[in-house]
């Protein structure tokens, strides 16, 4: 008989690569019997989930457009958590990029695209590094938790959001609170006619390249790993831990804030509360899922992009609530973390 | 002036109610050394399955009971990948958050449907112990729940401080490693404080959808499981700090809520946002002083 034994050793490339194949469908395995309870067929609502949206050419580049934001928060939360701080306010960060774009988007109404889009991208970089400094600076200044701070502030712009949209942002004529409408040249253009795919997307994908080139290319990137591998080993080699984890939080919150302004101006054009559906959050998923790596990071933000595509598929044919999406999703993150644990063993045949 | 008072304390006690239970849950978990971010879904959770209970058997207390064991259960998953797997509290906790949220918004549509008007409950009804007294009255007109959770507070203070468990359990989350070598079961004990702290979590969350809604909305919990984990900072994880620590966030609360009536020129949101801006305050403050259990955020692995 042929014995198997677990041993501690990096698992082989292969084996880690099959971590996340083999973490989907033991995901598929279970939420099968949440999918059972709705009354539906799990092998008609997988097919209905996974297929169907890449089965249309519509569908397929509405999957893209649902992984956009994705792509910015999970790239955002990969920079942060990469240096070993806990940003888990990236769904509050990408608020406040969408306020500022909102407020550039009704203002500067006689500027050309060329130069309202770029304003919007940088102010809405600062509004998340703004919405980011708070906590950072409580953390490296007085050690306070920053874990508890973010989570706290994402709570907090929601009010600042309401405010806004019930007072000076209310809309005149039809009293709706929502920002006033983007003006035509703040818009975002469209890639594809007749599609929502617009230029966040690829600003998206600029922004996983320049963030793979920090990580691993640059002595910032060099400091955030160590730091974010042993505080304290990275303090004994000689790096600066608070000034690495501010850099980072700070440019993860930024990181955050495009993703609000490309929400707000590729798709809504006005500000509304709803503008994010807890992206922020996901976000740390999409990290995870990726491995904290930047280009891991975006095949899961389509992935999941597919799975907020699927569920809306699968709720419209099979009349399965479209939270499924939601439990696929979570339950992910859940068996993935586990599964990686596999990555520091190997299988021995004795 | 007195009336005012009386009003504002009594409803500082109403909303501290979720707070106290939340908060002593989460001490148990941390107290073992385990950070429990699962506690804003486990409350939300707890509201679901209490308010679900509740309205397909008529019986609200059973409504809680229900909650009660979804905690418990909500601390099981917790405690599957934090303690036996020994994976990131952070991550995991936030994933269990996400799930117990995703499960109670599924959930509450498949059993609900789509409909149009929220579906609701009558309520528990509020219990006066002092109904002649002109101030004692409105002050000890509260809902059972609320009595549960003061009564609980002496309670979880005994067994923390007290028995052999909450010794053990003070240990596992100070030192794992003697623990271990002193004869117990670190695992073990660290299931058991996430399975004890999820129960109360439940209840809290319950006590949101039985006692103060009569139903269950999507924003029911809103981010009152995050200022739980400040609280309990603010506490330095003692249970009777605890107390002054959801009294302090019930009372600013309660005060907002009442400023606004008086006509400030300011918008009502700014208030809102009040208790949470406090919280971090607070939290500044006190957090610098804090001594964290030793072995918090860190996975024990038995060699």
């Amino acid at each position: 008989m042929i014995k198997f034994r677990l041993e501690r050793s990096p698992a082989a490339v292969w084996s880690k690569a099959l971590i996340p194949v083999v973490a989907v469908l033991v995901t598929f395995i279970i939420t099968s019997i949440f999918i059972i309870l709705a009354g539906a067929n799990p092998f008609a609502a997988y097919y209905n989930f996974i297929i169907v949206p890449l089965s249309t050419k519509f569908s397929a580049l509405e999957v893209l457009v649902k992984a956009t934001p994705l792509i910015f928060t999970g790239i955002a939360v990969t920079f942060a958590f990469a240096a070993g701080y806990y940003n888990i306010g990236a769904e509050g960060q990408l608020y406040a990029g969408a306020v500022a774009a909102a407020w550039v988007g009704a203002t500067f109404t006689n500027l050309p695209p060329i130069a309202v889009v770029p304003l919007m991208l940088v102010l809405g970089f600062l509004g998340g590094v703004l919405w980011a400094l708070i906590p950072a600076l409580l953390k490296v200044k007085l050690k306070v938790d920053e874990v508890v701070t973010t989570l706290l502030m994402n709570s907090i712009i929601m009010y600042i959001i309401s405010a806004l949209l019930n007072g000076p942002w209310r809309d005149p004529e039809t009293g709706w609170p929502k920002s006033p409408e983007f003006f035509e040249a703040a818009r975002f253009i469209q890639l594809i006619p007749r599609s929502r795919l617009h230029l966040g997307f690829v600003i998206a994908l600029v922004v996983v390249i320049i963030v793979y080139l920090i990580i691993k290319r640059t002595p910032l990137g060099l400091q955030m790993r160590a730091v974010g591998a042993s505080k304290a080993g990275a303090q004994f080699a000689g790096i600066n831990v608070n000034r690495t984890m501010l850099i980072a939080a700070l440019v993860s919150g930024g990181i955050a804030g495009l993703a609000g302004v490309s929400e707000i101006a590729g798709i809504h054009y006005h500000l509304i509360s709803e503008l994010s559906g807890g992206y922020g959050y996901t976000g740390i998923i999409v990290a995870t899922l990726g491995g904290l790596n930047p280009i891991g990071a975006t095949i899961a933000a389509l992935f999941i992009g597919l799975i907020d595509t699927g569920a809306q598929t699968v709720s419209r044919v099979l009349g399965v609530p479209v939270y499924l999406g939601d439990v696929v999703q979570s339950t992910l993150l859940l068996i993935t973390l586990g599964m990686l644990l596999f990555q520091n063993y190997r299988i021995k045949r004795i | 002036m007195g009336d005012f008072l009386v009003d504002l304390i009594a409803a500082t006690l109403r909303i501290a109610t979720p707070l106290i239970f939340a908060t002593l849950g989460e001490l148990f978990c941390e107290r073992a050394g385990i950070l429990n971010l699962g506690i804003e879904g486990t409350m939300f959770f707890g509201a679901f399955t209490g308010f679900t209970a509740a309205s397909l058997t008529g019986s609200l207390w059973l409504g809680v009971l229900t909650a009660l064991v979804g905690g418990m259960l909500s601390g099981l998953i917790m405690s599957l990948f934090s303690v036996r797997l020994g994976v990131n509290q952070h991550v995991s906790g936030l994933g269990v958050t996400l799930l117990m949220t995703a499960l109670s918004l599924f959930g509450f549509r498949v059993i609900f449907g789509e409909n149009r008007i929220l579906p609701s409950i009558q309520p528990f009804k509020q219990l006066s112990i002092f109904s002649e007294s002109p101030v004692l009255g409105p002050i000890f007109s509260q809902y059972t729940l609320t009595y549960i959770a003061i009564a609980l507070i002496p309670i979880i203070w005994w067994i923390v401080f007290r028995t052999n468990f909450g010794l053990n359990l003070r240990s596992v989350g100070d030192n794992p490693e003697a623990t271990d070598a002193a004869g117990i079961n670190v695992y073990r004990l660290r299931t058991i404080a996430l399975v004890i702290g999820g129960a109360l979590m439940g209840v809290g969350g319950a006590y949101l959808s039985v006692a103060q809604l009569g139903s269950f909305t999507f924003g029911i919990v809103a981010g009152r499981g995050w200022v739980c984990i400040a609280l309990i900072i603010f506490a330095n994880w003692h249970p009777i700090k605890v107390l002054w620590g959801a009294l302090l966030f019930g009372g600013v609360q309660a005060l907002q809520s009442r400023l606004q009536l008086t006509g400030l020129k300011l918008p009502y949101e700014l208030f809102l946002a009040l208790p949470y801006i406090v919280t971090i305050i607070a939290l500044t403050i006190a957090g610098r002083n804090a001594s964290y259990p030793a072995a918090l955020l860190k996975p024990y692995k038995r060699e």
